[in-house]
């Protein structure tokens, strides 16, 4: 879909920020360009909308070539968001959202529909849409801007470290979220970052670039398993590289089916289950077996009196995996967020099953048993992430 | 004092609206002359330099010796004062919507053309907007000096409150002196009140919140 060839930038002053870049992007895919600072990657993304117009090489979108696309067109069909966000601050955010289709003249109700539908993408409620920039938070101002970048069906979207300047909890919520859209919408994403764990968690491919080269550009797995050499291995990190070797085991290898509740049922009934099959959390679900929330002890005590079902006390805000997804992830994001346990859905979000802080213990064992003494090592670190 | 004033009261009105009006067609076409200008210079920094130095040259102008000059030119009448006092007022708002222009966050700018925007789009939709208070302020600032000036358009023959002055200079009757001065203090105060109003209902509302962010 995105064909880069010989890319090269030469910023006046003789400094090569690009050299010789050469990507193959297919349609839907995620990619991860990262490297040190100063390495070329902003350059290189920039070029992608001719913010940056390149001094040689060869870029073309859909076999046209975008050095001979008016650039207005093309950045209004290219998604982007910016490290610092840059939402217009005397717009609404119904107007910031709408800013391409507004540029591409479209209906009030097109771009109102299109402002409702996907500020519920981003969790933000509708009331929303007639705030401004400075009553939001960081964290939603950058989900703006993601939404932003999506409004006019672009297929493309270019993100340069969006999530950088974010605390570890709204930077993970925000990961999952682009991901999910992404692969929902089947978009492809070219994503600028820092943060190796950041681009293994969300990338079919990661490109690392150093000094204005790309070095390795293949799938995460394949660049743990043979980094191209010790640059890379050096940037991916000694922990990473062996935490990776024993069999990448998947949640559905040691997931326990997972007690949980139709939403109509009872609170009494729940109690009685919870109480029956020695459990403190209950995942509620509708008839379908998707998953809604959760129920624990805590949401219970006093609310009985006064609420007699499922559905008026349960907790909706919950963290879950997708099946397939890896175990050393999940356990990770566990100790993280300091969860007890995890949820597994499939693709039609039914619930499947559940990984439990026990299974900490087996990738602990697994590591042990994989590399003998160094493991110990790693464990800590895994630990302490 | 007071006999000044309701001896005069008619007369008193014919003058203020007389000065009003001069120093307001004065600015208003300063507004459309420099604000356009001031945009321009804001895409040009290298021009921008020279022109604003020829301005503030023009500024340093003694304003007795523009009017004077403008007799040659121009004759006498409201016409020359006019066009002196819009020469005035040019300086204060070309380099308030030249600074205006420019201290919006390139952050901001850039995320617009990034967008998609045309260079005239990020200037009606963007930079204009967010620069609007730093021009509103060079509007009061001119609106001041234009009304207080406008008191010598009276010399070249423009009439205004600036006749009650040069009267009282004339035959040594301090009322009408400081009557008049009062009258104009208190319009050069009453423009920069209602141009403050103007200006809280042009800034955009996103750049008014309390506590926040703006650019
Ligand atoms: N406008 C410019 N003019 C001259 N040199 C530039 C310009 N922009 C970037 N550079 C240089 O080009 C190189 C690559 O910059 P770029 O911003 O692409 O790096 P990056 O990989 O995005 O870095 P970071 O991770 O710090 O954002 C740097 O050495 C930088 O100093
Ligand atoms: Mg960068």
């Amino acid at each position: 879909m995105l064909k880069i060839e010989n890319l090269t930038k030469v910023y006046r002053g003789g400094k090569v920020a690009v050299d010789q870049l050469n990507l193959d992007i297919n349609q839907g895919e995620f990619i991860a360009f990262i490297g040190t600072s100063g390495s070329g990657k902003t350059t290189a993304l920039r070029m992608i909308n001719r913010m940056v117009e390149p001094t040689s090489g060869k870029m073309t979108l859909n076999d046209k070539d975008i050095t001979k696309m008016n650039p207005v067109t093309l950045r209004r069909s290219i998604g982007y968001v910016i490290q610092q966000i840059g939402l217009m601050p005397h717009m609404t955010i119904r107007d910031n959202i709408t800013l391409v289709p507004h540029l591409l003249k479209w209906s009030k109700e097109k771009k109102d529909e299109t402002a409702r539908r996907l500020i519920e993408l981003v969790n933000l409620p509708p009331s929303y849409l007639d705030y401004y920039p400075a009553q939001l938070s960081g964290g939603q101002q950058q989900r703006i801007g993601v939404l932003r970048a999506l409004a006019a069906n672009q297929d493309i979207i270019l993100m340069d470290e969006p999530f950088g300047a974010l605390d570890p909890i709204t930077r993970d919520t925000l990961q999952d979220l682009i991901k999910d859209i992404q692969q929902r919408l089947n978009k492809t994403v070219i994503f600028v970052t820092h943060d190796m764990d950041e681009a293994i968690k969300l990338a079919d491919r990661i490109a690392i670039m150093h000094e204005g080269k790309l070095i390795q550009f293949d799938t995460p797995d394949n660049i743990l398993a043979n980094p191209a050499n010790d640059f890379v291995k050096e940037f991916i990190g000694s922990h990473r590289l062996i935490q990776q070797k024993p069999n990448i085991k998947t949640v559905d290898e040691v997931m326990i089916k997972p007690i949980s509740i139709t939403i109509e049922k009872s609170l009494d009934e729940a109690i009685r289950l919870m109480v029956e099959k020695r459990v403190d959390t209950l995942f509620v679900t509708d008839g379908d077996n998707r998953l809604q929330g959760y129920l624990d002890v805590e949401s219970f005590t006093g609310a009985r009196k006064t609420k007699k079902s499922v559905s008026e006390c349960y907790e909706k805000d919950i963290f879950y995996v997708k099946t397939g997804s890896k175990l050393q992830d999940s356990v990770r994001r566990i100790l993280k967020r300091n969860l007890k346990n995890i949820p597994v859905v499939d693709e039609e979000h039914r619930l499947v099953g559940l990984v439990t802080r026990a299974n900490i213990v087996d990738i602990v064992y697994d590591t042990i048993w994989g590399e003998e003494e160094e493991t110990v090592q790693n464990k800590k670190e895994l630990m302490s992430e | 004092m007071i006999t000044f004033f309701t001896e005069n009261s008619s007369d008193i009105l014919l003058k203020t609206w007389e000065h009003f009006y001069i120093s307001m067609i004065a600015l208003l076409l300063g507004v459309l002359i420099a604000v356009p200008i001031g945009i321009l210079l804001s895409k040009t920094k290298y021009v921008a330099k020279v022109v604003l130095s020829i301005t503030s040259v023009l500024q340093t102008v003694p304003s007795l010796a523009l009017l004077a000059i403008m007799i040659p030119l121009l004759g006498v009448g409201k016409v020359p004062a006019i066009v002196a006092l819009c020469i005035y007022s040019l300086l204060p708002i070309l380099n308030n919507t030249f600074i205006g222009m420019n201290s919006v966050n390139e952050n901001t700018k850039g995320a617009g053309i990034a967008m998609g925007m045309t260079t005239m789009q990020s200037i009606i939709l963007v930079e204009l907007p967010l620069a609007i208070p730093v021009i509103m302020s060079g509007i009061r600032l001119s609106a001041v000096y234009v009304i207080s000036w406008a008191t010598l358009a009276s010399y070249i023959g423009a009439g205004g409150l600036g006749d009650f002055i040069f009267n009282g200079l004339n035959l040594y009757q301090t009322e009408l002196i400081v009557g008049g001065a009062i009258i104009v203090t208190l319009l050069a105060l009453l423009a920069d009140f209602l141009l403050g109003k103007l200006e809280k209902w042009v800034t955009p509302k996103g750049l008014k919140i309390e506590g926040g962010r703006t650019s």
